[in-house]
C-alpha cells in the first residue's frame, strides 16, 4: 500500500541544530526532533514509552541514539526502540529538508 | 537399539512443573519427557505478570523456556490441552480432547487458579482474577477504554495489580476485608507505613469492607458492600487468595485435602504419580510462593536420579512486594507473641521499620519496611533460626561500619544447596560454578548465565557478596572498569592523555582516545566536558550537547517535562523587595508550587520550557545553580549578628563565600554551611565543607552529607582570620575540582583520598596551596551568569528554550 504522504512545513534547516532536541507542538501532539552529527534528522513522539512518560526532546543525542532526560533510557531514533535492558517502543514520523524546509509527515 | 528411557509426564507447564524438569535434566537423562499445559504459552514467569501490568516488561521478556529449548531437552510439549485424569491401573493420561498419554512416572503441577468470591455478579464481563497471561491482556485492555477499577484484596496480589493499573492511567480502589494490608506478612506497623506509601503512589484503599455483590447491566458498573454502600468499577479484579487446582487428581481418586496430598518425597496416594507446586499440600501446608516449589522439585529431581535425598521438610517463606518505591519484607514469624523478644527500630522521618522477633534468643522472623538491605542475612538467620550475638545486633541495628565484613562472611558459610535466588531456584553452588567456570566477575554476567536475580531481585545483594567471596582479591581489579561502556580508561588516566595530549573537546578526546562507541554515551559525555573545562578553563567551550539537560536549560527538569527555578539567596538571605518580585513571577507564570528548599532558597516548581527565559527576565536574579554539578547554598545560621550565642558572623561569610564561588563547575554539586557558633544550627557536618564559628576563629569541616551516602564531615582544620578561612576553603574546592571523579561528591572523595592528603596538599603545603588558590581566581575569572547569558542570545533562547507551532495543520 502506498503512503499518502502529507508533508507539514516545521521550520527551517538552521532552526534544528546539531545535537540538540527540539520541540514541536500540533494540536495537542509533542514531537521531538533531533539532528544527529552525520546530519540526519529524526522525528520522534516527545513522549517516553516508560509508563509515567516524560518528555525526549532534552535528552543527550549520541549517533541515532538518544538517552532520555528523567530515566537515561537509551533509544534508537531510528525504530523508536528502547534499547536493553529497557523496554518498549516510541512511535517514530517521517521527516525530511526541502531545500532549506523542514517537513514532517504525520 | 530400544528406548530404554522411563515415560515422565508432566501435567502443568508453569514453574513448579518446569523447574523439576530443569533440575531433572540437569541430574540425569533416564527420562522421556512429555508436557502438557493447558496454557497456550511455553513457560514463563509467572511473578513478573506483576511488571507485564506495571509496564517494565513485556510478555516475550518474560518466558522462561521458549518453544526451542523444549525441542533442544528432546521434551514433547502439548500447549493448551487439558489433562482430565489419570488411570491408574493402566498407567496412561487422559485429556479432556482425547488424547491418551501412556507414563512410568508422572507429575502433577497444576498451580492453582484465582478464588473467586462466590458473590452475585460475580460472572459479569469485567470480573477478573490475576493469574496468567490471559488475566493480564485482559487488564491492560480494558484500561484502555475504562477508567475506573477496583480491587478485591489487600495481599501481595491485589497491591501490586492495583499499582499496575495505576500505572495503566485507572482510578483504582483496593477493597479490603481486614484492618490492615497484607496481614499475612506485616505487622500492623509495618502495614499502616504501606498504605501511606501506597496512598502516595495514587492508590485509595476502602478497608474493612464485606463486598456483597456486583453489580451491571453487560458489563460490571460496581460493587455493593455489605454495609449497603457502592463504589463504581467497570473492572474487577479479585484477588483474594489462590484455590490449587486439584481436580485431575479428584477425577483419579488421588487423596486431596486442601491441596493434593503428598509425602516428603512429594509423592500422591497413587503409586508412581507426584505433586509439586502450589497444587501440592505437604504437611499441611500448600505454598503460594516460587521458592519453596524450587525446595520440592530440588527433591523429587534428587530422588528420581536415584541420589540421596533427605526429602522435603517444609520451608521458611519470605515475602517482597514488587512496587517500585515501596520495600517490603518479611519472613518467618512476625506477629509479635508473648514469648517473642522483640527488637524494634522505627524511624518516621526515613519512613522505616525493622523489626525482628527472638524466641528463646534465636531469630525466629523479622518485618522490614523501607529500607530492605538487610534481607538477605536476616532471610538466613530465619531460615537457620540463628542464635542472636552482639555481632549479629551490630550489623542489623549499629551504624552499620561493620556491614561488609559481616556480609562477606555470610557469603562464605552458606551451604551449597542453599538457594540463593528464590525466584529462579538458583542455588549458591550453581552461581560459584558459574563465576569459576566462565570466568564472570559481574552481576550481569550471572544473571545472564544462570538466572540469577532475573526477576524480583530480591537477592542481588547476596549474589554481589557470593561475587566478592568467589573472586577475593581480584574482585577490585576485575570490577576496575572504565568510567563508562564506551572505553576501558579509567578517569586518572583521561586527564593525564587530555593534558598530555593537548585535547581540546569530547569528541577528540574520543577519537585519540579510542572511545568503543563513536560518540559517547550519557556517562562520558557530560564527565568529559567537564575534565575539559577543569583543565582548561579559559579556553574550552563549554558543549551544550554534553552537559544533561538540567545544565543545558540551568533549571531542573521535573517528572513532568516542567522545570523549576531558584534564584540565588547569598547565604540564605533575602529582602522583602525581592520576595515580592519573587511572588509577582510565580503568579504572572503560574508556578504550581512556591517551596523552600532544604538549602534555604525558593523553589519555583512547574514553570514550562518556552516561559524560563521569561521567568528569568523578570526576576532579574542571579542563578541558584540548583541544577548543577557546582556549588548550590551556603546555608547559614543566624550567627553573631542576631543570635544570643553567636560568636561569629555566620550570614556575612556565608554570603562572602556564596558570591565568591558560585558558578564554579564541580565533579558533583557542592554544598557549605556556616555557623556562628559550635551549636551547629546550620548543620555542617553534613556538608561538603562545613565551617562552624568558635570565639578565637573558625573550624573547617570536609566530606560530609546527608544524601545517599550519609556521613558526618571530617575536621579539616582549624584558623584565626577570615582570610585564612577563604584561602583554605579555596584550596580544598580546587584539590576536589583537580582530583575528584566525576559525580564523585566529596564524601565518596575524602574517603578514596584520605583525610591526610587533603590535610597535606591544602593545609600543610603552604606553596600547593597558593597554586590552587591561583588556578581557583583563574578559573572564577572566566565565569558569567548563564541566565543573562540566554536572556541576551536570541539563538540559544530560541533554539533550546522555544517550541515550534507550524500555524496550519
Ligand atoms: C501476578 C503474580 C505475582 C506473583 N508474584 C510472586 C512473587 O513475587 N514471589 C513469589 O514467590 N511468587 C509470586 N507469585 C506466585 C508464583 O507465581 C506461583 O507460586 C508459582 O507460579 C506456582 O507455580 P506452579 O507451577 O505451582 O503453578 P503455575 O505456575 O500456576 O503453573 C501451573 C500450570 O498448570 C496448568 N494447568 C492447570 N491445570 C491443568 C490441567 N488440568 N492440565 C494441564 N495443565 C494444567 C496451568 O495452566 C498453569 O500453566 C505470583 C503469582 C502471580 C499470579
Ligand atoms: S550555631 Fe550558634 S550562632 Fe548560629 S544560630 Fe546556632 S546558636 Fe546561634
Ligand atoms: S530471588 Fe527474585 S530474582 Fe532472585
Amino acid at each position: 500500500m502506498i503512503k499518502h504522504a502529507e508533508w507539514l512545513i516545521v521550520g527551517h534547516s538552521k532552526d534544528f541544530p546539531n545535537r540538540i532536541g527540539r520541540t514541536i507542538r500540533l494540536n495537542d501532539k509533542e514531537i521531538a526532533v533531533f539532528r544527529t552529527s552525520e546530519n540526519k534528522l529524526y522525528a520522534v513522539e516527545n513522549s517516553n514509552p516508560h509508563p509515567k512518560g516524560g518528555p525526549l526532546t532534552e535528552s543527550i543525542v549520541s549517533g541515532h541514539y538518544i538517552y532520555d532526560p528523567l530515566r537515561d533510557w537509551k533509544i534508537d531514533l531510528e525504530t523508536g526502540l528502547v534499547q536493553d535492558p529497557d523496554t518498549g517502543q516510541v512511535k517514530t514520523f517521517d521527516i525530511r529538508e526541502d531545500g532549506e524546509e523542514v517537513k514532517i509527515s504525520l | 537399539m530400544i528406548n530404554s528411557k522411563k515415560k515422565l509426564v508432566v501435567i502443568g507447564n508453569g514453574m513448579a512443573g518446569i523447574n523439576t524438569v530443569e533440575q531433572i535434566l540437569k541430574l540425569t537423562d533416564k527420562y522421556e519427557i512429555t508436557v502438557l499445559g493447558s496454557e497456550p504459552h511455553p513457560n514463563y514467569n509467572r511473578i513478573m505478570l506483576s511488571y507485564v501490568l506495571e509496564g517494565s516488561k513485556t510478555i516475550e521478556d518474560i518466558i522462561l523456556n521458549d518453544l526451542q529449548w523444549y525441542e533442544d531437552q528432546g521434551i514433547t510439549l502439548y500447549t493448551g490441552k487439558m489433562v482430565r485424569n489419570i488411570d491408574g491401573e493402566r498407567k496412561r493420561i487422559h485429556t479432556e480432547d482425547g488424547l491418551e498419554i501412556d507414563y512410568d512416572l508422572a507429575l502433577i503441577a497444576t498451580g492453582s487458579q484465582s478464588f473467586i468470591l462466590p458473590i452475585p455478579g460475580k460472572e459479569l464481563p469485567g470480573v477478573i482474577g490475576f493469574r496468567d497471561i490471559a488475566d493480564c491482556t485482559a487488564m491492560l485492555e480494558a484500561a484502555k477504554t475504562y477508567k475506573k477499577a477496583a480491587v478485591i484484596g489487600g495481599g501481595l496480589l491485589g497491591l501490586e495489580a492495583a499499582k499496575g493499573l495505576v500505572n495503566l492511567g485507572m482510578d483504582v480502589t483496593v477493597v479490603h476485608l481486614m484492618e490492615d494490608l497484607m496481614e499475612r506478612q506485616l505487622d500492623r506497623e509495618a502495614s499502616a507505613m504501606l498504605k501511606a506509601e501506597l496512598e502516595r503512589q495514587g492508590i485509595k484503599f476502602a478497608m474493612q469492607m464485606q463486598t456483597a455483590e456486583v453489580y451491571g447491566q453487560d458489563r460490571v458498573q460496581g460493587l455493593r458492600f455489605s454495609d449497603g454502600s457502592e463504589l463504581e468499577a467497570d473492572l474487577l479484579v479479585m484477588a483474594v487468595g489462590i484455590k490449587p487446582n486439584i481436580q485431575v487428581a479428584v477425577q483419579s481418586g488421588i487423596e486431596t485435602n486442601r491441596g493434593i496430598v503428598v509425602d516428603d518425597l512429594m509423592k500422591t496416594s497413587m503409586p508412581d504419580v507426584y505433586a509439586v507446586g502450589e497444587c501440592a499440600e505437604h504437611r499441611g501446608i500448600c505454598y503460594g510462593l516460587v521458592a519453596p516449589l524450587f525446595e520440592q522439585g530440588s527433591v523429587i529431581a534428587k530422588h528420581l536420579a536415584g541420589a540421596d535425598t533427605e526429602g522435603y521438610a517444609g520451608s521458611v517463606v519470605s515475602t517482597k512486594l514488587k512496587i517500585s518505591g515501596v520495600d517490603v519484607f518479611s519472613a518467618g514469624e512476625f506477629i509479635t507473641a508473648p514469648e517473642h523478644t522483640v527488637i524494634v527500630a522505627k524511624d518516621e522521618w526515613k519512613r522505616t521499620y525493622k523489626k525482628v522477633l527472638l524466641r528463646e534468643n534465636k531469630i525466629v522472623g523479622t518485618v522490614l519496611f523501607g529500607d530492605v538491605s538487610e534481607s538477605a542475612s536476616l532471610q538466613k538467620y530465619v531460615r537457620q533460626q540463628t542464635l542472636m550475638t552482639d555481632e549479629i545486633y551490630g550489623q542489623l541495628m549499629g551504624t552499620g561500619c561493620s556491614k561488609d565484613g559481616a556480609k562477606t562472611l555470610s557469603a562464605e558459610t552458606m551451604a551449597d544447596d542453599e538457594i540463593v535466588c528464590g525466584c529462579n531456584g538458583v542455588t549458591k553452588k550453581a552461581i560459584v560454578d558459574a563465576i569459576n567456570e566462565n570466568g564472570l566477575t559481574t552481576v550481569d554476567e550471572i544473571k545472564a548465565c544462570t538466572g540469577a536475580t532475573r526477576s524480583c531481585g530480591g537477592c542481588k545483594p547476596v549474589v554481589e557478596q557470593i561475587l566478592q567471596y568467589v573472586l577475593g582479591d581480584s574482585f577490585k581489579s576485575a570490577a576496575k572498569q572504565g568510567i563508562c561502556g564506551c572505553t576501558t580508561l579509567s578517569r586518572d588516566e583521561i586527564v593525564a592523555a587530555i593534558k598530555t595530549k593537548g585535547l581540546t573537546t569530547t569528541r577528540e578526546v574520543m577519537n585519540v582516545l579510542g572511545w568503543q562507541n563513536d560518540e559517547g554515551c550519557s556517562k562520558c559525555r557530560p564527565a568529559l566536558n567537564y575534565y575539559l573545562g577543569m583543565i582548561n578553563p579559559d579556553t574550552h567551550e563549554n558543549e551544550e550537547d554534553s552537559r544533561f539537560v538540567n545544565e543545558r536549560l540551568h533549571a531542573n527538569i521535573q517528572k513532568d517535562g516542567t522545570f523549576t527555578v531558584v534564584p540565588r539567596m547569598y547565604g540564605g538571605v533575602t529582602t522583602p523587595e525581592d520576595l515580592k518580585k519573587i511572588a509577582d513571577v510565580s503568579l504572572k507564570y503560574n508556578v504550581k508550587v512556591v517551596k523552600v528548599t532544604g538549602g534555604q532558597r525558593l523553589d519555583l516548581i512547574g514553570v514550562r520550557k518556552e516561559d524560563l527565559p521569561k521567568v528569568w527576565e523578570e526576576l532579574d536574579m542571579p542563578s541558584g545553580y540548583a541544577y548543577a554539578k557546582s556549588l548550590r547554598t551556603v546555608k547559614t545560621c543566624v550567627g553573631s549578628q542576631f543570635c544570643r550565642f553567636g560568636t561569629q558572623d555566620s550570614m556575612g561569610m556565608g554570603e562572602v563565600l556564596e558570591r565568591k564561588f558560585e558558578r564554579l563547575d564541580f565533579p558533583a554539586k557542592f554544598k557549605l554551611a556556616v555557623n556562628g557558633c559550635p551549636r551547629n544550627c546550620a548543620e555542617s557536618c553534613t556538608k561538603d565543607i562545613g565551617i562552624v564559628g568558635n570565639d578565637g576563629g573558625w573550624e573547617i569541616f570536609i566530606g560530609g552529607n546527608g544524601g545517599i551516602k550519609a556521613r558526618l564531615a571530617d575536621s579539616l582544620c582549624k584558623v584565626k582570620t577570615d582570610d585564612e578561612l577563604i584561602d583554605i576553603v579555596a584550596g580544598v574546592m580546587q584539590f576536589y575540582r583537580e582530583t575528584g571523579q566525576y559525580l564523585e561528591r566529596t564524601s565518596e572523595w575524602v574517603e578514596r583520598t584520605g583525610l591526610e592528603e587533603i590535610q597535606k596538599a591544602v593545609v600543610h603545603d603552604i606553596d600547593n596551596r597558593k597554586a590552587l588558590i591561583e588556578r581557583i581566581e583563574f578559573t572564577l575569572k572566566q565565569l558569567e551568569d548563564p541566565w543573562k547569558k540566554i536572556i541576551h542570545n536570541a539563538d540559544s533562547r530560541k533554539n533550546l528554550f522555544e517550541v515550534v507551532t507550524p500555524s496550519m495543520v
